[in-house]
């Protein structure tokens, strides 16, 4: 290894061989290049995912009320189910749960809300001021829910951007205006807007007190939403909604008399748990990134063992020639393993290299849905290099001890 | 110098056996110049590659400077050949990726001598044969009969006790072939050992001493008067 003359030979016969040299060299720097690009971007879908459902709240549960689907207790099914307001204190105050954020809604039932002359086809939802964090909505005129508006019972609404943008065309400010719902008027005192899509601003929110007491909702809910704290990881966050998930299912049925085991009465959803879905999917792409990467790096380890053994094939007559000046034959196969290491190692680190920097450089500009910063683990990538250089001198050995333990007389009859 | 008692050696080529030597008694002293004679098929070139440990001998003994030569691995042989022989051959055999320097330099490279000695001493014999201006290079760009030179001048490079030339002239046509037997002719005169094979009885004249192989034994072994390749230059 230290010997400075037979680097020195290796390097007369790298620099006068060029083309084999080459072709060898781009053979490994090739498969190492795209097994670490392929790699990178494997890493960089699975960023994207987590990036996609730690952004927003996405934490949250939703739950819902449905109607059963099976007998329990003599209850027949099809029973449609009503939360109460005494459900969602418990939950909140007595269950021991890690709460972050909360809210509530009722949706009144049979009401009609109108601008001068004007149906507003849009929902109309009691709801507290704490959804708009749950949400993600922000004021974008005026202001939202209060908890003054839900203890004074206000008769107030607050209306979306595009309810604004539909309904109140004439008006340069629709805060201060008037709706009726069911003839009983509401003043306008807020413009909200949802972040991201505005499927969701369809709706029209007045106080939930205000919605039970004058429109005869006693103390029924529709729904309940819940945001968890953020928790320290991925898994963990998955595992917590989960956890969360249960316990107030099983709160809820068991309150209701619904089936533990009934799809219907409770419906109840985490986005977190669909975000496990995609990650497995990524787990998947990811394996198949690896499949890929693997089966290049099989086609360069095939590929140097291919030009290990025409190179010695080639050179086998100068083999003989350098044996009948009295080389011994492992001083022919170090110094053939030597050349194939040191050019396979080279070209193996330029790829390796290349696509590292080619995934720093590009890595965090890629605007790309799901792909975040694709990168690639360091210590993976280098064993990739010693894999294929470990090849190539496995792969040259071979030939080379053959070459090397011929009879001389053999070697040099070679043409 | 060579010593050689009842050699045999036969080629198996599938379940035919082929009796290329049949029993050759024969003997060299420091500072001959023998040709081995014979037609084409005779085993000439068999004789002197068993003389240079690049085949092996089936039967009999073969001492070279009072060390018994058998039973060698490639390992030991190879020190044996660099240490004692130099091999001249009708095909050259130069490594057509290096120049003429670096090819006579390497079998000092082999002889573990340091590059710079090895480029000094390559350049020295590159000049005995004529050849200092053409040390750079490649053989592809020198003609037949420099490159033999060259090959010679490799085989001298090692400084060994015998020079083995196997129709160093074969390849050459006889006004070059000439030049190439006075360049051997010269390295003789200081002292060094030589055997030639060759066909051409032109070439035989011009060594000390002409062995006749026939059917796989020496039929005539003779004392000549050297011609001097000198006179045709
Ligand atoms: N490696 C070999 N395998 C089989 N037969 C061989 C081999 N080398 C030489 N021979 C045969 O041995 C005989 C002698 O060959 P050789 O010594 O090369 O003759 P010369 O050099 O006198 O022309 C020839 O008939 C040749 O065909
Ligand atoms: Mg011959």
């Amino acid at each position: 290894m230290f010997d400075i003359e037979r680097w020195q030979e290796i390097f007369d016969t790298i620099s006068k061989n060029k083309l084999r040299t080459f072709l060898t060299g781009l053979s490994v720097a090739s498969g190492i290049f795209i097994l670490v690009i392929l790699l990178g971007f494997g890493q960089g879908m699975q960023n994207g995912i987590a990036q996609e459902f730690e952004g927003d709240a996405a934490t949250s549960i939703w739950v819902w009320t449905q109607t059963t689907q099976k007998e329990y207790k003599g209850l027949n099914p099809g029973r449609q189910i009503q939360f109460r307001n005494e459900d969602y204190t418990t939950i909140v105050d007595k269950m021991d749960l890690n709460i972050d954020g909360k809210s509530k809604f009722y949706r009144p039932r049979g009401i009609t809300a109108t601008y001068g002359n004007d149906v507003l086809f849009y929902q109309v939802l009691g709801t507290t001021p704490e959804v708009q964090f749950i949400e993600n909505e922000y004021i974008v005129s005026g202001r939202f829910l209060n908890n003054a508006d839900e203890e004074q019972v206000r008769k107030v609404a607050i209306i979306s951007a595009k309810i604004k943008r539909e309904a109140f065309k004439n008006v340069e400010n629709p805060v201060g205006e008037i709706i009726r719902i069911s003839n009983i008027p509401f003043t306008i005192v807020g413009i909200y807007k949802e972040r991201g899509n505005d499927q969701e601003e369809d709706r029209i929110f007045i106080p939930i007190k205000t919605a039970q007491m004058v429109f005869n909702g006693a103390d029924k809910l529709d729904n309940l939403s819940f945001t968890l704290p953020a928790a320290e990881n991925f898994d963990a966050a998955v595992a917590e909604s989960v956890a969360f998930k249960s316990e107030v299912e099983t709160f809820l049925k068991q309150k209701h008399s619904i089936a533990p085991d009934d799809q219907g009465g409770v419906g109840i959803y985490s986005p977190m748990e669909e975000a496990k879905r995609y990650y497995s999917l990524i787990t998947n792409i990811k394996l198949f990134f690896w499949f890929v990467g693997v089966c290049t790096i099989i086609a360069g380890v095939v590929g140097v063992s291919n030009i290990m053994l025409i190179v010695v094939k080639e050179r086998t007559k100068e083999i003989g020639i350098r044996k009948a000046l009295g080389a011994k034959p492992w001083s022919i196969i170090g110094m053939i393993l030597h050349e194939s290491i040191f050019v396979t190692a080279i070209s193996g680190f330029t790829g390796l290299i290349l696509s590292m920097g080619l995934l720093e450089i590009i890595g965090p500009n890629i605007e790309v849905d799901y792909i975040v910063n694709p990168s690639v683990n360091f210590n993976i990538a280098l064993a990739t290099v010693f894999l294929l250089v470990i090849a190539g001198a496995i792969a040259g050995f071979f030939p080379a001890w053959r070459a090397a333990t011929i009879h001389t007389i053999d070697a040099l009859r070679d043409d | 110098m060579i010593e050689i008692k009842n050699l045999h050696k036969s080629y198996k080529m599938g379940s035919n056996s082929l009796h290329v030597l049949k029993g050759i008694n024969f003997s060299v002293e420091e500072g001959e110049l023998v040709a081995i004679m014979g037609s084409s098929g005779s085993g000439k070139s068999t004789l002197l590659n068993i003389l240079g440990m690049l085949d092996e001998l089936d039967e009999g003994s073969y001492t070279l400077d009072g060390v018994p030569i058998k039973n060698l691995n490639e390992t030991k042989a190879a020190q044996y050949r660099n240490k004692f022989l130099g091999f001249i051959f009708q095909s050259f055999n130069l490594i057509n990726y290096k120049n003429a320097m670096e090819n006579v330099a390497l079998p000092l490279y082999y002889q573990k001598v340091g590059r710079k000695e090895r480029q000094e001493k390559a350049l020295r014999y590159l000049e005995q044969v004529g050849l200092k201006e053409w040390a750079t290079h490649l053989p592809s760009e020198l003609s037949g009969g420099q490159k033999q030179r060259v090959a010679i001048a490799r085989a001298m490079a090692a400084e060994p006790k015998v020079l083995l030339a196997d129709e160093p002239t074969g390849a050459l046509d006889s006004k070059t072939s000439y030049e190439v037997m006075d360049l051997i002719q010269k390295i003789n005169d200081a002292g060094n050992t030589i055997l030639v094979v060759t066909h051409e009885p032109d070439i035989a004249d011009m060594c000390k001493r002409i062995v006749h192989l026939k059917d796989g034994v020496i039929v005539e072994d003779k004392k000549v008067e050297q011609v001097r390749a000198s006179q045709y230059v």
